[in-house]
């Protein structure tokens, strides 16, 4: 549930950009944000727009186990090149094709009636 | 000022573990609370503390109303649903030592497979909680088994853990649930071909036998004063360390936010502090219950814990020591897989049997047991 904490990243993602919550005091990223800067103790807050490049960390396939319609959905664990770790979805690629490091890139997508943040394999990887 | 090293366990208390207990979720904790008072030799008049989980439904006056407890001068919730299993015993302990209770009662009851079903994508519990959007639900994390296996893969992929390598451990479970007739899987081992076979439920990280049960049940536990303890029914379990582990970076279910998820450092962390306090080191122990939600959570807290290296966790069950026989026997009562998901706490009570000498897979001149909940673990020993 979206939270007065997280609200920016919404906005973002219906923008088109991957924000990120950084300190306005230390310029520390928060994520997940919380509302005090764990290192100054600041809690005036800006963002930062990610590059939106990572690598792939972990993933795993969401299909449920025992309904046949439920599709294929690969979560996964990027790592930004900001430093901060993102739970998202992997898009067009196969399970199989999926490996630690891969370089991917975001892209924005509306899902049950909210945007959100994708990731593909980078331009040129594929 | 006394310490929590002196402090015992004097009274465990169960009811039947099973799917359908066909009564309340209080009833089944005031049945396992009055068998563990009535364990420890005391009435409920003696009773002057409570503890459990934050996640336990079971009001505390609503409990008193039922046992005919007089008066409490201590209560206290563990946080953080299972990782609370062990904490429980750390908060009593710490109050009897520090003189603000004499003698606490720990329970933990739910009908968590005929009632409200946490392991369900749909069916109220953990997704019930959740609206949209969310930084993990909104992915597709809709059951733990979902939620753990994105942890899991990191540590899987690698040190080169297979399912077989899991299902090593699963048959071990089975094989002590079997001869263990508190066991919701009493008299059914499993083969390594059965654990293969069942159907994956994230595939290809856990498979059906992989995810622990979901049970009905409760289980009590009564905490005083070692020295009140020698002069009791059954004598006492000395609580020789008790402790709990949260990190900064961390977080309960959606742990991914750390450096390294191929570790449990939580456990590292906190078992380190249970080896200082209790003057011990992992070649001490004889025998480990370990808490397992899932198979995996096993293999990162061997190695936490120090049994073996990282990595290496899936060569010490497969050389057989976590076996009866073996150098650490784990989950002698079949563990959360094979005995019941009573959230961690029936570990608790099999760790004090194995010490009384009472276990049905006893285990021949156990001192020192370790029981683990991954953030929060306690050192069993004599009186
Ligand atoms: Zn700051």
């Amino acid at each position: 549930m979206a939270q007065k904490d997280d609200i920016y990243f919404w906005e973002g993602a219906r923008e088109g950009r991957l924000l990120l919550r950084s300190c306005a005091e230390c310029g520390r990223i928060a994520h997940p944000p919380v509302p005090m800067c764990p290192q100054c103790h600041s809690l005036e807050w800006g963002t930062r727009q990610a590059s939106g490049r990572g690598t792939v960390y972990a993933w795993i396939d969401s299909r449920h186990p025992s309904r046949v319609e439920s599709p294929s959905r690969i979560v996964a664990l990027i790592d930004l090149e900001e430093g901060v770790r993102l739970v998202s979805n992997l898009r067009d690629i196969a399970l199989d094709d999926v490996e630690p490091g891969l370089p991917v890139e975001v892209f924005f997508e509306e899902i049950n009636g909210h945007v959100m943040p994708q990731f593909r394999v980078m331009e040129g990887r594929a | 000022m006394s310490n929590i090293s002196d402090t015992a366990i004097v009274g465990i208390g169960q009811t039947e573990f099973s799917k359908d207990s066909g009564r309340s979720e209080l009833q089944l904790a005031a049945e396992a609370s009055l068998a563990a008072i009535r364990d420890a030799g005391l009435s409920p008049s003696d009773i002057d503390g409570m503890v459990t989980f934050t996640l336990d439904s079971n009001d505390e006056l609503d409990l008193m109303r039922c046992l005919g407890i007089t008066e409490l001068n201590w209560t206290a919730r563990g946080p953080f649903g299972g990782a609370a299993a062990s904490a429980t015993v750390q908060l009593a302990s710490a109050a009897v030592a520090s003189g603000a209770a004499k003698a606490v009662l720990i329970y933990r009851a739910f009908n968590e497979r005929s009632g409200k079903r946490f392991g369900q994508p749909d069916a109220g519990g953990y997704a019930a909680m959740m609206g949209g959007p969310d930084f993990h639900f909104a992915y597709g994390l809709d059951t733990p088994a979902k939620i753990y296996s994105l942890w899991y893969q990191r540590y899987m992929r690698k040190y080169g853990v297979t399912s077989e390598d899991l299902g090593r451990y699963v048959v071990v479970a089975r094989d002590h649930a079997a001869t263990n007739p508190a066991a919701w899987y009493y008299g059914k081992p499993i083969t390594l071909d059965d654990h293969q076979n069942s159907r994956w439920i994230v595939e290809p990280i856990l498979h059906l036998l992989d995810c622990c049960q979901e049970s009905d049940g409760g289980v009590a536990i009564v905490i005083t004063s070692a020295d009140r303890a020698k002069d009791m029914k059954n004598g006492g379990v000395r609580v020789k360390a008790a402790t709990q582990s949260h990190r900064f970076g961390g977080q309960i279910m959606f742990d991914y936010y750390r450096d390294d998820l191929a570790e449990f450092e939580e456990t590292r962390t906190m078992s380190e502090r249970l080896w200082k306090d209790a003057g011990l080191g992992p070649k001490d122990i004889d025998v480990a219950m370990i808490y397992e939600n899932f198979t995996p959570v096993v293999f990162l807290a061997l190695e936490g814990h120090g049994f073996c290296k990282r990595g290496e966790a899936k060569d010490f069950i497969r050389d057989g020591h976590i076996r009866l026989a073996g150098s650490l026997p784990v989950n002698t009562h079949g563990g959360l897989l094979g005995e019941a998901y009573i959230h961690g706490v029936n570990n608790i009570l099999e760790g004090v049997r194995q010490i009384r000498g009472t276990a049905a897979n006893q285990v021949a001149g156990a001192q020192h047991v370790l029981v683990s909940a991954s953030r929060s673990g306690m050192i069993l020993g004599p009186l």
